[in-house]
Formats: structure tokens, sequence, C-alpha cells
């Protein structure tokens, strides 16, 4: 029983991962109708920029959560401003094939220049160590990632559901032309916007850095699970990537305890249900 | 009739002398260096064994001599079915004669089956299974520079008689995760040690939080990581965050790689016990390759074990051509001509290969340094014990190779 308990932890703990990756996804797709399928690896760009800052700047993991999704999401920016916003109006094919297309050669330009095996990032001082729980050894780094990833997806929803600004935003998604005429800048929304998404994204990369290898594949490996997330949530539902990314990762957790090799496969079995019974995901909304 | 099998017999003699006289001037070969370029093994493996395979052929000096040797390169991307089209094509379309390296045990033993079949040469460097010369072996197949037998025989015995008598196995599960775990639990049982359980996970998993409390929840003294490559890595560094080593239960990591330490760190690394047969800061030659090596990667990376296999197997592989006097594009006669003529390199030394297709040469066990002992950024290994060839790999009398029965 105490290792079922340690299994749904871990699966918590994964699960921040999911939930702030397809939550940025979600964003993306909700404002910008792009599947952005470059996700992977702007994550893994948050988590290579965390390590040059440390190795080249010697500037600090707590730094790095701030910058890192700043940059990165500068560059995701330049991506929206000279790529993806000619794809407005168009089928969600051609963005997902251009990003996919970004995605593979900003992959393969790390790989070629760091190989595919990864550099180590070491966790902060502060958050060294582990908790027994009783049932488990909880380590610190691991209750500060579900802590902190819970506290981002909170923000970032209350951020688009609840304030003027993510109001703006969703009118500008419904009717651009009508909001243009209230004077409000909507090209330069829709950037901001991706830039926000893609930040999330970065900033699970730093958040992930301690933990997993700085590798270059490390989004590409992950991605395909985050989409299988988004289409269970629902596409562009913002609560319902949030809590469909924690809910995986605990069954992920799960099947890793009672049937090991099948936990690669286990989301996309629930994927597959789910999408026989409701099409829209769990949380989507009918396009 | 008469005259058409007269004909017949002419022509398959014409055929024979035009042959054979073909064979003493051709003096063309081409190698495919077939490996996984992008994935998980691609650091220990892929363009470095590339690059190897160049070396060799350049310190052959065979081109100087009027040989004209040809590398191609290939992706397998840990994906049997596509190593086996890859090779298929490469027999059938661009005429390779030779395919080397091949990491990942599931590729590599459905290549074995393909070399076979068209008669190829196959020396094995990156894979780890010891069925390549066991239970599957082949008339074709050298397999280089380490095996799962080795591994079990080396590190598993040196643990299990350091005390390490309880065992739980992390295990990949495909081929080599298999093989690694059936030949170190020989060794365990066999010194009176015990496996209390074990979780099979898939390859290239990032997350192995799961399977470590399961781990840990086992109280074996020993956690035996029958895996490979960033599987290993990822496990190692997961194992130091939530406190294994620390609690009292020791990581016995069966196969670690150069470049794995290199992306652990030694702050993580440090200690740690493991088996390889090649280490380029072993001796002057082995350093003044390495440094050569070195100075072509792109990221200024030292040699492992698999590329330096590679290396030396193709240097024995175009040393027994030149003795044949020409390529006769005819697999099983090179392998032959191979196994007649004793192995000695720059790098691993002095050996020979079995009858089996086994390469035999000493195996070393090895410790991980402290950050503090490091000098540079490739000084990780600290030589703790050499295990003789014939004491490290499967003995003869053992070993179930159909080749052995006469």
């Amino acid at each position: 029983m105490q290792a079922l308990y340690a299994q749904l932890l871990v699966g918590l703990i994964n699960g921040s991962f999911y939930a702030l990756l397809s939550l940025g996804l979600a964003v993306i797709f909700g404002m910008l109708n792009i599947i952005n399928f470059a996700h992977g690896a702007l994550y893994m760009m948050g988590a290579f920029v965390a390590y040059f800052l440390l190795n080249l700047g010697g500037i600090n993991y707590w730094w790095a959560l701030l910058l890192a999704p700043i940059i990165v999401g500068i560059f995701g920016m330049i991506l929206e401003r000279t790529m993806l916003q000619w794809l407005t109006g168009l089928d969600h094919l051609y963005g997902l094939l251009l990003t996919f297309g970004i995605a593979l050669i900003v992959q393969g330009v790390f790989q070629n220049y760091f190989g595919s095996s990864g550099l180590p990032y070491a966790i902060p001082d502060q958050l060294r160590g582990g908790m027994n729980l009783g049932f488990m050894f909880l380590p610190v780094y691991r209750g500060w990632v579900v802590i902190f990833s819970l506290v981002v997806c909170i923000a970032t929803w209350f951020l688009i559901e609840k304030t003027r600004l993510g109001a703006y935003l969703r009118a500008a998604t419904e009717n651009p032309t009508l909001v243009r005429a209230f004077g409000i800048n909507v090209p330069r929304m829709i950037t901001l916007t991706y830039g926000l998404g893609v930040g999330l994204a970065a900033l699970a990369g730093v958040l992930s850095a301690p933990i997993n290898q700085v590798r270059p594949l490390m989004g590409a490996d992950l991605i395909i699970v985050v989409f299988a997330v988004v289409v269970i949530g629902g596409m562009g539902s913002i609560m319902g990537s949030i809590i469909t990314g924690f809910a995986l990762g605990v069954i992920e957790g799960l099947t890793k305890y009672f049937y090991p090799e099948a936990s690669n496969t286990v989301v996309f079995v629930l994927m597959v249900l789910v999408l026989l019974v409701k099409p829209t995901g769990l949380t989507g909304r009918a396009a | 009739m008469k005259k058409s099998i007269a004909s017949l017999l002419l022509g398959t003699a014409l055929a024979v002398t035009t042959t054979g006289a073909a064979f003493a001037q051709d003096k063309t070969v081409k190698i495919g260096a077939l490996s996984d370029q992008s994935g998980l093994y691609a650091d220990l493996g892929g363009p470095g064994s590339t690059l190897a395979a160049q070396m060799a052929v350049e310190d052959s000096g065979l081109a100087g001599k009027g040989w004209k040797i040809d590398i191609i390169s290939g992706d397998h991307q840990n994906k049997p079915d596509i190593g086996t089209a890859i090779a298929r094509q490469w027999f059938d379309v661009d005429k390779v004669d030779i395919i080397v390296d091949v990491p990942n045990s599931g590729v590599a033993l459905a290549v074995n089956n393909v070399v076979k079949e068209k008669n190829g040469v196959y020396i094995n460097s990156g894979a780890a299974t010891s069925d390549l010369t066991n239970a599957q072996c082949s008339p074709n197949t050298v397999h280089w520079t380490y095996d799962t037998y080795m591994l079990a025989h080396t590190t598993g015995q040196a643990l299990v008689k350091a005390g390490g008598d309880t065992w739980f196995f992390l295990t990949a599960d495909y081929a080599f995760g298999a093989a690694l775990e059936r030949d170190t639990t020989a060794v365990i049982t066999a010194n009176g040690g015990k496996v209390v359980g074990g979780v099979k996970h898939p390859l290239n998993t990032p997350d192995f939080s799961s399977f470590l409390l399961q781990a840990q929840a086992s109280k074996a003294k020993i956690i035996g990581l029958a895996n490979a490559g960033g599987d290993t890595t990822n496990t190692i560094k997961q194992a130091a965050e939530f406190g294994i080593v620390k609690g009292g239960q020791k990581l016995a990591a069966l196969l670690l790689f150069l470049t794995d330490v290199k992306a652990i760190g030694l702050e993580t690394a440090q200690g740690l016990n493991f088996t390889e047969t090649f280490y380029w800061d072993m001796n002057d030659q082995t350093r003044a390759f390495s440094k050569r090596f070195s100075a072509k990667m792109k990221n200024g990376a030292m040699p492992t074990m698999v590329q330096a296999g590679v290396y030396a197997g193709v240097r024995h592989y175009l040393k027994a051509l030149e003795a044949l006097g020409g390529n006769p594009h005819d697999g099983v006669k090179v392998v032959q001509k191979m196994k007649s003529m004793p192995t000695e390199d720059d790098l691993f030394g002095k050996g020979e290969i079995q009858p089996n297709g086994r390469t035999i040469h000493n195996a070393y066990l090895f410790e991980v340094k402290t950050p503090s002992e490091s000098k540079g950024p490739w000084d990780f290994y600290k030589l703790v014990g050499t295990v003789p060839g014939d004491q490290a790999f499967t003995p003869l009398s053992e070993s179930k190779c159909a080749l052995l029965k006469k």
C-alpha cells in the first residue's frame, strides 16, 4: 500500500511537466489556432539556455527560471513574426508541418553540436536532499517541481480566463476585426501569446534540467505524450489540459507499478478510449 | 541436349577462371557503418564509429598499395526492421562487403541473419548480447568489443564476491536487457547470491523514479542496471536524487561507457564500478590514437570502447584482405582468414578470434574518479583490476555455437 502512495506521488511529479507543456500548447492552439509541434524543441531549448547561463555566465538556477523563458520566448516571438504569422487563416495542417520542420531543424542543430547523451545540470544547493514521508523518500527538488508548476498553471489560467488582458486575448481570437476596431494591436497580441506559450515550455525545460539530462532529444521524447494529453483534455481548453496533465502523470505512474511494460503506451490507449466516447476530448468545445 | 550441357560446362569453367582472375586483382572494398546516429546510443557509436572506421582505413596504408576502400554510414534508429532494410539495400544495391558497429542487440541479431544470408562480413562492436557468438553464432560474424557474458563475469562477479548477495534488476525491455539479466543472474546464483526481484522498463525511458522506488522497496543490496546509454545515465542520476546509495543500497552499472560518465558528471558518477575493454588513457598508443580521434570529433569527444572496437575490427579485416591478396567478396572465406590470424593492435593489444566469432582480449575493471582526482575534461577512470581474456569471455566448452560442432 505504501508503495502505491509513492507511485501516486511520483506520477503527480511527472504530471507537472505534462501539465506545464500541455498548458502552453493549449494557449497557443486556443489563441493562434496553431498545433505547435515545435513545443518539444522549445522545451529542450529552455533546458539548454539554463545550462549555458550556468556554465558560460555563472548565472544560477533561480535566475535561469526567469531568464530562460524570456530568452526562448523572444526566440518564439521571432519565429511567429517571421514564419507562423503567414499561416493565419490556413488549415491547421500547415502550422503543424511548419512547426514540425522547425523542431527537426532545432533538434538537429543541437544534436550536431552537443551529441545525444546530454549534459549534466546539478540540482541547486537550496533544493538538495530529501525528506522521509514514511511511505517514501521524497527528493526536495521533486516536491518543489509539483508546487511550482501548480502555481504557474493556476496563474496562467487566471491570466487568461479572469483578467482584462485575457478577455482581450480571447476576444481577439473570436473576432479580430472587431477587436482591432477598438484600437487594439491584434498581431502584437498574437505574437505575445505565442511568446507566453513558448516561455511556458522553456520554463518546464529549466525545471526538468536537474532531473533529466540536458539532451537535444529530451523534447522529442516527451512531445508525443504531451500531445496525447492535449487531445484527451480537449484541444485549446486551458483547465482541461492542466487537469489532464496531472491526471495522466498519475495514471502512468500507476501503470509503471502494476504493469511497467505498458507504461509507454497507456496514455495512447486512454486517448483512443476517450476519443471513441467523446471526440472533442474530455473538456473540449466542439469545433 | 548434349551440346547444351557441354556449353554449360564450358561456360561454368570460364566463369570460374574469370572470377578467380578478377579476385586476384580486385582491390575494392565497401564498408557500411550501421549505427544509431541520432538516438540514445549515438554518442557511444554513431558518427564516432564511422570516423573510427575511416581512421582504420587510413592507418592501414592500403590506399597507397592500390586499394580503393569506401565507407558509407546508416542510421538504424534502434529499430530492427530499419536496420535489416538498410543492410539488405547495402548488400543488394550498394555492394557493401562488410557491416560494422551496430549497437542495440535487437538490431544486431536481426542484421546478423541478413549478413549470413548475403554472405557478407559482420564485425559487431556496439551490441552486447552474447547470443551473437553463442546460440545465434554465424560463420560471417565477428563480435569484437564486449558482451553480456563478459560484463556479468567481471562486474557482476566482483560485486557478489564483495558481499552483494541480493539483487534487484532494472532491465531494458529488449534483447540486450534480457541477455544481460540472464547472464548476470547465472553468475549471481553460481556464487551463492539471490535475485529478489526486478522490473522491465521500455527502451528510452526519461523517468525512472517509479522503478527506483520499487528497487528501493525490495531492500536488495545491489540494484543491477541491465540497461545502457541514456537509460543508464538517467537511472544513475535519479537514483542519486532518491538517496538510494546513501540509503545503503549499491548500484551496479553493468554496462557504462565513457560518454555516459561524461553525461552524468563526476559529482554523481564517482565511485561507480564497471567493466570496459578499452579506455583512452591506458598507455601511449591508446592516448596517441585517442588524441587524433578527438581532434576530428565535432565536440572533441574521446573514443568509447565501441568506437575503438570498430577501429580495431576494421584494421584486422583489412589485414586479412591484404593477406588474401585481394577481396574475394566471400564473407565466410574472409572471416575464416580473420580467425586464422592472431589479432594485435594499438588499442586492444594481443588477442585472437575464437571459432565461434568471439574476439578475446583483456577486460578491465574501472572505478569512476572523484571530481578532485580528475585532471581534465575526459579524465574519468581509475584502473581497479585486469581480467585476462580467457577468463572474461565464454569458454568454448560452454559455448552452444553450432560452428563448434564438427
